[in-house]
């Protein structure tokens, strides 16, 4: 990432602090307190980083990649928060059956399948737009919904404790759950995210695949025309594989932090994601770092909620302030184009030069 | 006579380019004004200052003597100027009628809107239905709304871009008539023109731009090809490489390797239109061997489109056979959305068309460094104006960003070569090296396949004319000359 | 069967109610895209607008709360236009942001200003107000004309916006920026500002519709209560192929498709209710892969 983006970014995150300070001093409350306690919630002590922060941070990059891979392509995947729903559905589902295994496999396996859900789930909106150019920005939303109406059945209906009280299932076999960082509640998923990022950043500056998802993003005509890349395909391939992505996030969540599946699993994490590729420029490390940002805002806003009183969507204003100041700087700078080409574009002249 | 319009002092900068360096004009009611120039003159952005389109960097535009303080499209439209660009500037999804509606600035009463739509063209010679969707226009008919829409917007100065370009010469000869009317009535137009025998034949006056700056002006009495030429390019004509077109579309000197195996060879092809409704071509039958070059003389919309991709295997044919030798490379129509990724860098859109068997591509991975290497070489190999292979596409000028597909497409060395307007839109400089560069390649063997909109450039490049008209391809008879050759461009002939 | 005419009356109702803020937002949203923005922002607007009808109706009365709501909605929609026509970012991305905002300021303001009790059942909402005459009609009276106040608006903004987008210069200019910016601009029309004051009425009408939400529909206000109501109507717009006429009859199909769920209640029929929950969005997808091909977006739609 260039010295330009490191200072947008820097900007960015300053100023929606700002106008959160501000709203709140204004709305009565103690501002002093309150960013003091999303401070020590985020990154006051080793617990808070490790089991506040990271942990929170999990989810936020996992899907932020596969959203990254689907933005390149311009496919606009806004539906990831139903497919990371769909993946934990399937991953608690497959959790309460295998405790006979042993347990790298048990857990191999939910995620698995929580990466199939994901894949499933989006399975339509592609469709829908291979087929019919109907715009995936609207298919895809429309299924969140359809997603979060399936958890509540399932949490009531099928997959309901044994105890029958609480709209929650029962908790997963020991097998499959991820290991935990002794001392922390930091799970492997943290890993497999590295893992993942470094894996993506190989595949979009070294290989065809990742060039060709870039030209069908930048220029999808100029692609099917001189590259000769079948436009439909490569779209319809990265929208599959950020919908896979999105429901393993599901899954790794169940299988590290809850355990179980109940309503409101996700406070939002599809939509964060969003601000999260794209703040992190479409780029495997931008988004780690993007994701960790945004973990330890909400970790911090937990914190913030717990002594200091303030709501903790109050951080939300934060990341629509950082979104809108990168928008802004990205957009002014190039007389405005979307924010793709202004992404991918700076990052461009990197790749290019392998 | 006081002058309809005059134009003192434009300058015109875009960034580090002096589009006009101080160009004077002046047009005179009730006459037909030529504005000559070659590609990359200057004349298209005066017009556009003399629309209200864009405003110079010093200068002033007077309108009938009156010089108004703020100049805009609007304005423009209110002091009676109505310009017709070279491209097409109706709303697509709209109907003849409310492009109308829209650029006279009539109230919209559907009804009544329509009926003033016919009755106005049919008066001024060039009938058009009121409720046809724009985009489903023939580039004939298009132009004419242009036309239409600038006298319903009671335009008496009427700026005219290049408007016989796409026209075939029978419709050229249709629209100068109409234009003659015009001026009888008392109306004045500028005819925007790269063709000095257009001047000479159909304006009463002619200014000669040249980089910038007026280099002549005046009645057209008293000039000749030879005279404008030498204006134009500041040179005589065969300087500049170019001459009077040739009389007769004979073959030329046997093409190499005649006799050997076609190396496109296509039979009773049938391709839906691209980008529209039903079939563009039909029962399609052509063979080119290596080493000819074979031109397309059509009218825009007419099926050549389909014919030039359908062999470059960017349609495909709904029936018939196609057989065309690897590697092919093309050239499309459009650099800029459909040859050229303006946001990505020299070396990664030379990738882009990379086939697979490139030496910096293994496996399904890339070598970044050896590209870039490749893309250096090009970019000396074909005299691009470029700092280094990292900059974006979009920085480059037409010229250089069409150097850099023809050179992207012609370093694979293909077996057969498709152009489409390559050198639209280009100075004479790049275009004389585009001109070259596929004669060489047709030198070293490859097929080449060619069409552009203008006929005397077909007819220069080529060893062999087809003729595209109405979905069919029609061989010129041997002793077919440039008149034949335009006539049967158009249909009922 | 005499309890078939009242239950179906009373479904049909129903629906109207439940229409009526995803028609007004996605008529809203209708004249935006027309003019060649995507404001995905409007779930946001449509939240901002029903606290402002909440906080103005506490503090005077249900008309200023709809004042406030429809205020509200528009002040949103001019920091997205700033964003999007001002700078010219993209559209997506800002409008999520704006929606993403307007969850956090909504909820951060409701909780300071009621507390963790909420604002309760007490505000005072819009009654229905039934037409003289056209409200005793069999089946639907009720329905149609016995309605609060805003389900009346929209319907009347129906012939209103279709009147001034067709047979208006105005409306002519606007559906040309929408289809083809650079010809429009050619023409002498202010692109910029046509967008603008589209973008500006569009966040009026979402305001307006989360207004209803809370004053003539649920009573009260509750943090996300819009539920995607929002996005909902830019399906709707869709739908109804940026027509009002035909977004108001899209509008409609989804409200009845909603109010299924308290038709089956009354039934006693033995579903889980959130297949009902479901239904409306799954109708909504079918519909959209159903109008394939016959469906043309405004050609600049989203080009910033």
């Amino acid at each position: 990432m260039r010295a330009r983006g490191w200072l947008v970014g820097t900007g960015a995150l300053l100023a929606g602090i700002a106008v959160l300070a501000t709203g709140l001093g204004l709305a009565g409350y103690d501002a002093g307190l309150a960013l003091g306690a999303l401070w020590s919630g985020a990154f006051g002590s080793w617990y808070a980083i490790t089991s506040a922060t990271l942990v929170r941070s999990v989810p936020l990059v996992v899907i932020g990649l596969g959203l990254a891979i689907a933005f390149r392509a311009g496919a606009f995947n806004i539906g990831a928060e139903g497919q990371f729903y769909a993946g934990a559905i399937a991953a608690t589902w497959l959790g309460l059956h295998v405790g006979s295994l042993p347990a790298p496999l048990a857990a191999a396996a939910v995620l698995s399948v929580a990466l199939l859900a994901g894949a499933l789930w989006v399975a339509v909106p592609v469709l829908l737009r291979v087929r019919y150019g109907v715009l995936e920005v609207i298919s895809t939303l429309l299924l969140n919904f359809v997603a979060e109406a399936t958890m509540s059945l399932v949490v009531q209906g099928p997959l309901q404790e044994r105890q029958g009280i609480y709209p929650q299932s029962d908790a997963i076999a020991e097998a499959a759950r991820l290991p935990l960082m002794p001392g922390t509640r930091l799970h492997a998923g943290f890993l497999i995210a590295l893992a993942g990022a470094a894996v993506l950043h190989h595949l979009f500056t070294r290989t065809v695949w990742g060039f060709q998802l870039r030209a069908v993003g930048l220029g999808q005509r100029a692609a099917e025309i001189s590259g000769r890349i079948d436009s439909r395909w490569a779209v319809a391939g990265a929208l599959a594989i950020s919908g896979a992505i999105a429901g393993l996030a599901g899954g790794i969540e169940v299988a590290g932090v809850s355990y179980a599946l109940f309503q409101n699993l996700s406070p939002g994490y599809g939509f964060t994601a969003i601000a999260v590729a794209l703040l992190g420029r479409l780029h495997p490390l931008g988004v780690v770092l993007a994701g960790i940002l945004f973990g330890a805002l909400e970790a911090g806003a937990s914190a913030m909620q717990r002594e200091a009183g303030v709501p903790a969507v109050a951080v939300y204003v934060v990341e629509a302030v950082v979104i809108l100041v990168v928008l802004l700087a990205e957009s002014l700078r190039r007389g405005g184009t979307t924010a793709l080409a202004a992404i991918g574009s700076a990052t461009g002249t990197a790749w290019g030069r392998g | 006579m006081t002058p309809a319009l005059e134009l003192i002092g434009i300058r015109k900068r875009f960034g580090s380019v002096h589009a006009l360096r101080g160009a004077d004009f002046t047009l005179l009611p009730g006459e037909l004004h030529a504005l000559l120039g070659e590609n990359g003159a200057g004349k298209t952005t005066l017009m556009r200052v003399a629309a209200g389109l864009l405003r110079p960097d010093s200068g002033h535009v007077r309108v009938a003597e009156t010089e108004p303080h703020a100049f805009s499209p609007r304005i423009a439209r209110r002091l009676g100027i109505g310009m017709v660009h070279q491209h097409f500037t109706s709303v697509p999804a709209f109907t003849v009628a409310e492009n109308v509606a829209l650029a006279a600035g009539w109230p919209v009463a559907p009804s009544r809107v329509r009926e003033r739509v016919r009755e106005l063209s049919a008066r001024v010679g060039l009938p058009l239905d009121p409720d046809a969707r724009a985009e489903r226009l023939s580039v004939a008919l298009r132009q004419r709304l242009e036309i239409v829409k600038a006298l319903a917007a009671e335009a008496r100065i009427l700026l005219l871009d290049e408007p016989t370009a796409v026209l075939a010469p029978a419709e050229v000869a249709d629209l100068l008539r109409v234009i003659r009317r015009f001026t009888e009535s008392g109306g004045a137009v500028v005819l925007i023109t790269h063709k000095l025998d257009e001047a000479l034949s159909a304006a009463d006056r002619v200014t000669v731009l040249r980089r910038g700056e007026v280099v002549s002006s005046g009645a057209v009495e008293g000039q000749s090809a030879e005279t404008l030429a030498a204006a134009m390019i500041g040179g005589s004509l065969s300087e500049a490489g170019g001459g009077p077109p040739p009389a007769s579309a004979a073959p030329g000197p046997p093409a190499r390797g005649v006799g050997a195996r076609p190396a496109v060879r296509i039979e009773s092809l049938d391709v839906a239109r691209d980008g529209g409704y039903g079939i563009a071509l039909r029962g399609a039958s052509l063979t080119i061997g290596p080493g000819e070059i074979v031109g397309v003389a059509a009218v825009e919309g007419n099926g050549q489109r389909e014919l030039l991709r359908a062999v470059a295997g960017r349609l495909h044919p709904l029936r018939g056979v196609r057989e065309v030798a690897a590697p092919v490379g093309f050239i499309p129509e459009d650099r800029s959305t459909e040859g050229l990724i303006p946001d990505m860098t020299l070396t990664e859109n030379i990738v882009l068309g990379a086939s697979g068997s490139e030496p910096w591509i293994r496996g399904g991975a890339i070598d970044w460094s050896a590209a870039r290497a490749r893309t250096a070489e090009l970019i000396q190999e074909y005299a691009i104006d470029a700092p280094s292979p990292d900059i974006a596409a979009a920085t480059l000028s037409g010229g250089n960003q069409q150097r850099l597909v023809v050179a992207r497409e012609l370093a694979r060395r293909p077996a057969v070569v498709v152009a489409e307007n390559p050198t639209r839109g280009l100075d004479i400089r790049a275009t004389a090296t585009i001109h070259a560069r596929l004669r060489r390649a047709a030198s070293e063997g490859a097929a080449v396949l060619l069409h552009s909109g203008d006929l005397d450039e077909v007819l220069a490049l080529a060893t062999r004319v087809v003729v595209v008209r109405s979905g069919a391809v029609i061989l010129p008879p041997p002793d077919a000359t440039r008149e034949t050759i335009g006539g049967s461009m158009l249909a009922g002939s | 069967m005499t309890e078939t005419i009242p239950l179906v009356a009373g479904f049909l109702a129903a629906a109207v109610r439940v229409a009526t803020p995803i028609m007004l937002a996605a008529t809203g949203e209708t004249i935006t895209q027309r003019s060649g923005v995507l404001n995905l922002g409007i779930e946001g607007m449509m939240l901002a607008g029903a606290l402002a009808a909440t906080l103005g109706a506490t503090a005077v009365g249900p008309w200023t709360g709809v004042a406030l709501g429809i205020g509200a909605g528009m002040l949103l929609a001019a920091v997205f236009a700033l964003v999007v026509i001002g700078a010219r970012a993209d559209q997506v991305i800002a409008g999520t942001a704006i929606t993403l905002g307007a969850v956090g300021l909504t909820g951060t303001i409701y909780r300071q200003a009621y507390g963790a009790g909420g604002a309760g059942l007490d505000l005072p909402t819009l009654a229905p107000i039934p037409l003289p005459g056209l409200s005793s009609l069999p089946i639907l009276g009720p329905a149609l004309f016995s309605q609060p106040a805003p389900t009346y608006l929209g319907f009347l903004a129906v012939p209103i916006v279709w009147w001034l987008l067709f047979r208006t210069r105005a409306g002519l200019a606007l559906r040309a920026t929408g289809e083809s910016a650079e010809v429009a601009r050619a023409s002498g029309v202010p692109t910029r500002r046509v967008r603008a004051a589209a973008t500006l009425a569009g966040g009026g009408f979402a305001g307006l519709a989360g207004a209803t939400l809370v004053l003539a529909q649920v009573g009260s206000f509750a943090e996300r209560m819009t539920a995607g109501r929002g996005y909902v109507a830019i399906a709707i717009v869709v739908l109804g192929r940026w027509h009002p006429a035909g977004v108001a009859v899209a509008a409609l199909a989804f409200g009845a498709a909603m109010a299924l769920q308290f038709l089956f209640q009354t039934l006693e029929l033995d579903l889980p209710y959130q297949l009902f929950l479901m239904l409306p969005y799954v109708l909504a997808l079918l519909a959209l892969a159903g109008m394939v091909g016959r469906v043309r977006a405004p050609a600049d739609l989203a080009k910033p």
